[in-house]
């Protein structure tokens, strides 16, 4: 039995990093073909990265889309969640579910409805347009990690504050946010990830204007492969394990992940 | 401090700026791609304001039947292949001590995060004759020569199982890593074995998070887009890319405004339904 269960934990695993492996191997060639197992060993793709103007440019447009995007997303969830938190308001839920549809829905409905209402006000094209894009589509990500953070808050240590003579601000300040700050960060660190990974809103805001680095992978897998997609692929890989890694490390990650929701409070 | 109702207008200040946002940003976009689907195309740029329902009437066609038949078809089987998978890994994975879990939650978010394009364009090297795994088989003496296994309809559901798979294992999580261990217990003293504990006890006590979960995966594999084009040939196109081509390549935004409209109607009427199976489950 414990055979059987290690082969299959081993099998998922694999069919989980078999695609990740043959990309990292591509990405050592030498020379610039896209060859398993690898002809000789070079870490000149990942240098391209940086070197070369067009992929240093679309880095730069992701990174600065990511950042931006992911910082406007928790200052739209913040003050929701914390409202919904310290008020009774029933009818303030229609701001969570608005907050949470974009992610369920197919992304393509939520990108062709930005598509049709950039180009409506006429400023289709312009970079600000898909920060503010991918701020709304993901959004859900620090909503629902606030939303578990206010509500793993121990009512009675903000009681304590206020019967203190703590006003709502000075709560807010010293109490609230050094508690609900982990889950902030988890908030913003899936939001700059997912963002940093988006093809399809970024494509139909800004694609026809600035290239990020999905949109340059896939212009690159129609007009020709080279090692250089792989490097990126691995550069990607390693920065969502990275900052998973790190929420697991200095978080909960189970926690976030609803293991305990239920029986913490 | 208490919760309490919002009485002044100081109160409702936090709301003002995210209820904004949602609303400028979310609500009228997707109005007015509602508008739109109703609108003429107009050949020489984007669209013209009209009330038609020409664009709706198109789905009467018998290819975008097909298609549309192709996309229910391939999202449910993903959906039931990832179940499959999934939940009995769920299942043992929550069964493992804290470390072991964190280890393959960090894993799997890392997988699940993954663009759509780096999937494709990872799938399609594995699957190539030049850099696949045939040349593997070819090494250890199982095939004569490395073929190209894409474009085909195997490497398209290979590939959005894959995708799929992470999301899966992250929706069953919660419920199954909650799920009283004392009812395996109960069944193993009364002599079942692992095996038939976990199909006569587990599965049945976890009937509707399987049905919800199955839904759910559904509707993020209708959502799929790239991989199809990328892994698979133009007959193998789902709603999603025929939207982005309609709405991209074909200039034709009212037609593309109408199927987006129509996705949303079914995944929400499939959302709908989860939340229903979730309230069932809740009150029982």
């Amino acid at each position: 039995m414990n055979m059987l269960r290690r082969l299959y934990f081993i099998a998922v695993a694999l069919f989980l990093a078999a695609p990740l492996i043959v990309v990292a191997g591509v990405s050592v060639n030498e020379k610039q073909d896209l060859t398993f197992p690898p002809r000789g060993f070079s870490l000149a793709w990942y240098a391209q990265i940086f070197t070369d103007p067009e992929w240093r440019a679309a880095l730069f447009h992701s990174l600065i889309l990511a950042v931006c995007s992911a910082a406007l997303a928790v200052l739209i969830a913040l003050p929701l969640a914390w409202f919904l938190w310290r008020r009774i308001a029933p009818w303030a839920n229609i701001f969570q579910v608005l907050g949470l549809a974009p992610f369920i829905l197919p992304p393509v409905i939520t990108a062709l409805g930005f598509l049709s209402f950039w180009a409506t006000l006429g400023v289709f094209g312009q970079f600000f347009t898909a920060i503010v894009s991918h701020a709304i589509f993901f959004v859900t990500l620090p909503l629902v990690t606030l939303s578990l953070g206010f509500a793993s808050i121990d009512r009675s240590l903000v009681e304590a504050a206020a019967t203190m003579g703590a006003d709502d601000r000075t709560v807010a300040r010293t109490v609230v946010l050094p508690l609900i700050l982990p889950y902030l960060i988890s908030g913003y660190a899936f939001a700059f990830v997912l963002s940093l990974n988006e093809y399809i809103i970024a494509y139909m805001t800004i694609g026809f204007t600035t290239e990020t680095l999905p949109i340059k992978i896939f212009n690159a897998l129609r007009y020709g492969y080279t090692p250089t997609m792989a490097s990126v692929s691995v550069f990607f890989v390693a920065v969502a394990a990275l900052v998973f890694g790190s929420i697991a490390r200095f978080g909960d990650i189970r926690r976030l992940l609803g293991a305990m929701a239920s029986e913490d409070n | 401090m208490r919760r309490e109702p919002p009485k002044t207008a100081a109160d409702y200040a936090p709301l003002a700026f995210p209820a904004l946002m949602l609303i400028v940003f979310f609500v009228v976009p997707f109005s007015i791609m509602i508008a739109v689907s109703f609108f003429k195309r107009d050949p020489a740029g984007f669209y013209k304001p009209a009330f038609v329902f020409d664009n709706y009437a198109r789905f009467l066609s018998a290819f975008f039947g097909e298609v549309l038949g192709f996309s229910l078809m391939l999202a449910v089987t993903v959906a039931a292949c990832c179940i499959v998978i999934a939940f009995p890994f769920t299942y043992l994975l929550t069964r493992r001590p804290r470390r072991v879990q964190t280890l393959w939650l960090v894993g799997l978010l890392s997988v699940l995060s993954l663009s759509e394009v780096i999937i494709g364009f990872a799938w399609s090297t594995l699957l190539s004759r030049t850099a696949g795994i045939t040349n593997l088989l070819v090494a250890i003496g199982l095939m004569d020569q490395p073929v190209a296994l894409l474009p085909t309809f195997g490497a398209v559901l290979t590939g959005m199982v894959y995708q799929a798979l992470p999301y899966t294992i992250l929706v069953l999580y919660p419920a199954l890593v909650r799920l009283d261990p004392t009812l395996t217990e109960a069944a193993r003293t009364l002599g079942a074995s692992p095996v038939r504990a976990f199909f006569n006890v587990t599965v049945p006590a976890l009937r509707n998070t399987i049905v919800a979960t199955l839904i759910m995966v559904f509707v993020f594999a209708l959502g799929s887009y790239l991989l199809p084009q990328i892994l698979g040939r133009p007959r193998h196109w789902t709603l999603s890319v025929l939207i982005t081509d309609q709405a991209i390549y074909q200039s034709n935004m009212p037609f593309a405004a109408a199927m987006a409209v129509f996705l949303v109607l079914i995944s929400l009427s499939l959302v709908g339904l989860t939340l229903l199976v979730g309230r069932r489950e809740n009150a029982a």
